[in-house]
């Protein structure tokens, strides 16, 4: 690195200012680890809204199979448990089940920005910090999409789980063992990869904007921020 | 111009908005510091010398006027070139230590060398020299909050140095640290200047550093008032004792 004397600029200057992709990682998840409990409750919001989202579609997934049994005296058991049986087509597709998966995705995306935007905000003055030790603004981003990444994975991972789990439990409940035998373990895998990729699409989602916004700072206002 | 002038501000102003009023925080100082001097810049609170060292730093933005550090005028530099100069040229000491809470008192040594590139067995091991520097070896392990008030500094000093740069600046360094701790950290800052050459700047209304400063820059009401050397402050401090 040195002083072009034409331009009186610094060169090659790109090259020389770095953070490894594998430190980086390890950087993002050791910061998890130590503020385990802090990154518990941002986990939790996603944990309790792809919980909900995978809930429901696991339930469509056994109301369709039970469905396709075509016992008349199960569509009225499920008739009196209150879902809605389209004449034709799956349950999942009527409208108030849309709905109802709006509703769900709605809740989780500001519950996860909320989580976030809590998590970036707390951390101004470590953000200050590491650029005056000349940290780039990407990698101030890269370190938090890091993080969200890993709590999205984790998170989505037990919430779809944990939601399929009661969906399964309270199918039985209702409607005994043949809910079981009906029900399309493809179609459930496919509404919990679903409710996964949901969840880690929305973690970063939410953490983009503060991320972004807390990089873009001057170091200055960043570490004034908490005085 | 001297040859070996590193830090020249030339007639900076900054004007910060408080709601609608607007205030002059800094009336146009000019200041020229000499490579390897170790500088204080001293006035009450409130007197514009955190921000005139903000300013130096390339933490904060002048209003009007300039800095050039190494002749090369900050205000021109892009974002990675603004981040090298951060990360190579200048060390920065905080009155509130800001190391990274959530690494070790080791990775917070070696965070400016991995960003400076260096591999990362070669940043440990130097980080290691640098905690025997400031006397914190067998503490490398821990946490800041594991950490008193003057081992963070010196965990914050020794940081500062990571990436041997030219130029240290300490924003009062002792503001938070009792009288004991606070010479030990002075007495670092000043081993640091004369061992390795390096610019010391420090801003701060802490009296005991001016035994030790080269040039004292005392600063009111946003404009520099006095420019003292050495042999000439003996005295002036002489005549209030």
């Amino acid at each position: 690195m040195t002083v072009e004397p034409k331009t009186g600029r610094y060169v090659q200057v790109d090259r020389i200012v770095a953070l490894p992709f594998k430190k980086s990682v390890e950087i993002a998840f050791k910061s998890i680890k130590v503020r385990f409990f802090r990154s518990l409750i941002t986990t939790l919001s996603l944990v309790l809204a792809v919980s909900f989202l995978s809930y429901v579609q696991v339930n469509n997934n056994i109301a369709n199979g039970l469905l396709s049994l075509n016992r008349p005296q199960i569509r009225t058991a499920m008739e009196k448990a209150g879902y809605d049986i389209p004449g034709q087509g799956d349950i999942g597709s009527s409208p108030k089940q849309r709905w109802i998966v709006i509703l769900s995705l709605l809740v989780c995306v500001f519950g996860i920005v909320n989580a976030q935007l809590m998590a970036v905000t707390e951390r101004f003055r470590e953000i200050g910090t590491m650029k005056c030790l000349g940290a780039l603004d990407r990698f101030i981003v890269r370190l938090f999409l890091l993080e969200a990444a890993m709590q999205g994975v984790a998170g989505s991972a037990v919430g779809s789980l944990i939601g399929a789990l009661f969906a399964i439990c309270g199918g039985l409940l209702r409607f005994g063992p043949q809910s079981f035998g009906a029900l399309a373990w493809g179609d459930v895998a496919a509404s919990l990869s679903m409710a996964v990729a949901t969840g880690c699409v929305l973690s970063l989602v939410g953490v983009t904007y503060p991320a972004i916004m807390a990089a873009r700072m001057q170091p200055v206002e960043a570490m004034r921020s908490e005085k | 111009m001297n040859q070996s002038t590193i830090v020249r501000v030339s007639n900076v102003v900054k004007n910060f908005k408080l709601g609608k009023v607007e205030v002059n925080v800094l009336k146009g100082i000019s200041l020229d510091i000499e490579s390897g001097k170790y500088l204080s810049i001293m006035g009450p609170s409130g007197s514009g010398k955190s921000t005139l060292f903000n300013m130096i730093g390339g933490l904060d933005k002048p209003t009007s006027g300039k800095v050039f550090i190494d002749e090369i005028d900050i205000a021109q530099l892009d974002a990675y070139e603004l981040a090298w100069l951060r990360c190579r040229k200048i060390g920065y000491i905080f009155q509130t230590f800001n190391l990274i809470p959530v690494m070790t008192a080791l990775e917070n040594v070696t965070l400016p060398m991995i960003f400076a590139g260096v591999s990362n067995n070669a940043a440990m091991g130097k980080g290691m020299e640098l905690l025997e520097i400031v006397g914190l070896a067998e503490r490398h392990g821990h946490k800041p909050f594991e950490l008193s008030g003057g081992q963070q500094q010196r965990v914050a000093a020794a940081r500062a140095i990571a990436n041997d740069p030219a130029i240290i600046l300490a924003d009062e360094p002792t503001g938070n640290l009792d009288l004991k701790t606070g010479e030990e950290i002075i007495a670092l800052l000043k081993r640091l200047s004369s061992e390795k050459g390096v610019t010391v700047i420090s801003a701060t209304h802490d009296l005991k550093m001016l035994n030790v400063s080269d040039q004292v820059v005392w600063i009111r009401d946003g404009a520099v008032e006095k420019i003292e050397n050495r042999d000439e402050l003996s005295i002036s401090v002489g005549e209030i004792g």
